[in-house]
């Protein structure tokens, strides 16, 4: 009796181990909840309000009311609209960029770390050439070549910089994988190259890559907040970087006008803040030694 | 049937590969079928080299390999599968054999995903079961359970079966039992014999001499990737000529005899010396019974 049901136990409990401590960990619950609920904000919320967010709407310099739930800007933008609107074109950024790094990231490190030899020397050096590059820097000279500057045309371009750490990290890991027996022994079965790296390899590293996608999304939130406040932000929508950068322009903290710039800058700090903490959490729930539970 | 002839293999090594390293030098085996033909070496000798020369995990830098008179080089990933379905390999660490996140069984899944896609779930579970029992394992407990939860003689068996779903020629079993506590050994080696039985040519790679003796007819010491004797098990194992077999020999520990009692001087042996001119020839000392002649 008692041996079925440790049995039975087990099977059940190696399945979903990660969920169920997963959700059970406050750092990932709390740090979720808080990215989930702003991004609802950012897709939902604009349905509910205008679509032009730098229309001028109302009484200039107006403080947070009833009707201007965050007060109104120097011109009598409502500065909510442009908050929800900007949470949107943030989320978007932190996607597009973060999955455009993350898809090149894998793909380079996986094929480099499998390939070995030649293949692998020439990605490592593309690898690290561009992570020694002044990711800013670069960013700062394409940007303001660009004739249109739009919310997906930053996301590509922080995409295209900021895969070379993910890069190397799988890379490192794919080395130590690829050479276990079973790799060898998939070989053995007649599979492919790329049936062996997405059916072998990559699950075992599965943890890595969740965590490293969190990274990439926020940090792409962040880098394009960073270029968006000194003025290299799109010029077609509103952002939470371009907020700020508009409330730091018609001096809003001279005037006092707290809430033209704190808004988009808790909400910037809230979700990388967020997403760290979820970061950490699923660290907890991937690797049992740090667990407290 | 499995056939290796003058066989090299050098590895670049180095940054950019600026060296190389030649681990097997001008080796020159086969298998016939129902034989187990046993190479032994101590580490750094190229033996498991040559298992994964034959199991094209490496290539072949000169010399050829040959199954029924064939050249195995497979050219494309279709010859690649036909290839693995005659040809197939044991390796040493049953735990690395498996992937730690995945059920056991998976080995048998990805076998049909590969070679029977037509074949239907009832008559694969039972074609499965089949061969579990072949290699005297009972298909209700090693079923549906992680490499954790199974023992590394249960798990090297169930990678043997894995082989015989296909209808294999030639089985490279790479140090398959140096990992397996002494109880299970015997019971895999015996397996071993079984399958020498059925008809199958077998590639015995160990470093262990008793092992050597006890399952094959024909057995191949390698040092430094060139062979150095070569023959009848009895005859090399009776009259060993070359002084490392004769090392080696008198290496093995004995239930009859203490460390107390003294312990053999080992012959004087060469240094390794240049690994890319062709080792000394064999010579035939007796009928079946080859011994590379001394520098």
């Amino acid at each position: 009796m008692s041996a079925e049901v440790v049995l039975q136990t087990e099977r059940i409990g190696r399945r979903h181990e990660h969920l169920y401590f997963a959700l059970r960990n406050p750092k990932v619950a709390i740090g979720l909840a808080i990215v989930l609920a702003l991004l609802l904000l950012g897709l939902f919320g604009p349905f509910f309000l205008s679509d032009s967010p730098n229309e001028y709407v109302g009484p200039k310099s107006e403080a947070p009311s009833g009707e201007y739930w965050f007060g109104t800007t120097y011109f009598g933008q409502d500065v909510f609209t442009q908050f929800v609107h900007g949470l949107r074109s943030s989320y978007l950024v932190g996607t597009l960029g973060g999955g455009i790094s993350f898809v090149i990231g894998l793909a380079v490190g996986f094929t480099a770390g499998y390939r070995g030899g030649m293949v692998d020397e020439v990605l490592n050096m593309i690898t690290n050439v561009v992570l020694v590059l002044p990711a800013l820097a670069v960013l700062i000279v394409i940007s303001s070549y660009l004739e249109v500057r739009g919310v997906v045309s930053q996301a590509v371009i922080i995409g295209i910089f900021s895969w070379p750490w993910v890069a190397r990290a799988v890379r490192a890991q794919t080395f130590t994988l690829a050479n276990r027996d079973y790799v060898d022994l998939a070989r053995l079965t007649g599979k492919r190259s790329w049936q062996i790296i997405v059916r072998e390899i990559m699950p075992n590293m599965a943890s890595y890559l969740l965590m490293s996608m969190i990274l990439l999304f926020g940090g792409a939130i962040l880098f394009a907040a960073m270029l968006d406040f000194i003025g290299l932000g799109p010029a077609n929508a509103v952002s939470l970087g371009t907020m700020m950068q508009q409330s730091m322009a018609w001096s809003s903290l001279h005037l006092g006008m707290w809430w033209w710039f704190v808004p988009p800058g808790l909400a910037i700090t809230l979700i990388v803040g967020a997403l760290y903490i979820t970061n950490v959490g699923l660290d907890e729930v991937f690797n049992p030694k740090l667990r407290e539970m | 049937m499995l056939e290796l002839k003058h066989v090299w293999k050098s590895y670049r090594i180095g940054a950019l590969g600026s060296k190389r390293l030649t681990a097997v030098r001008d080796v020159s085996i086969d298998i016939a079928p129902g034989e187990v033909l046993s190479v032994v070496g101590e580490s750094g000798s190229g033996k498991t080299t040559i298992g994964k020369m034959v199991l094209q995990l490496t290539s072949v830098t000169r010399g050829e390999i040959l199954l029924d008179g064939e050249d195995v080089t497979a050219h494309g990933h279709a010859e690649r599968k036909a290839y693995y379905r005659k040809v197939q390999g044991v390796f040493q660490d049953p735990f690395s054999s498996y992937n730690p996140i995945f059920k056991a069984d998976r080995i048998f899944e990805t076998v049909r995903e590969s070679y029977f896609p037509g074949v239907k779930r009832a008559e694969w579970t039972a074609r499965v079961e089949d061969v579990l029992q072949g290699v005297r394992l009972d298909p209700g407990s090693v079923l549906d359970k992680y490499p954790h939860q199974l023992s590394g003689g249960q798990l090297q068996r169930m990678l043997i079966a894995r082989a015989l779903l296909l209808d294999i020629k030639v089985l490279v079993a790479d140090e398959i039992i140096s990992m397996l506590d002494a109880s299970t050994r015997i019971d895999v080696l015996n397996l071993l014999g079984e399958l020498k039985e059925r008809g199958l040519g077998v590639l015995f790679i160990t470093h262990d001499l008793s092992l050597a003796n006890y399952i094959s007819e024909r057995v191949v010491i390698m040092r430094h990737g060139a062979v150095v004797e070569a023959g009848a098990t009895g005859k090399v194992f009776t009259d060993p000529r070359h002084p490392y077999s004769r090392n080696l020999l008198a290496s093995v520990p004995q239930l009859h005899r203490k460390w107390s009692d003294g312990t053999a001087e080992p012959e004087a042996l060469e240094p390794d010396g240049d690994r890319d001119v062709a080792p000394p020839p064999l010579t035939e000392v007796d009928e079946h019974h080859w011994v590379a002649a001394a520098p």
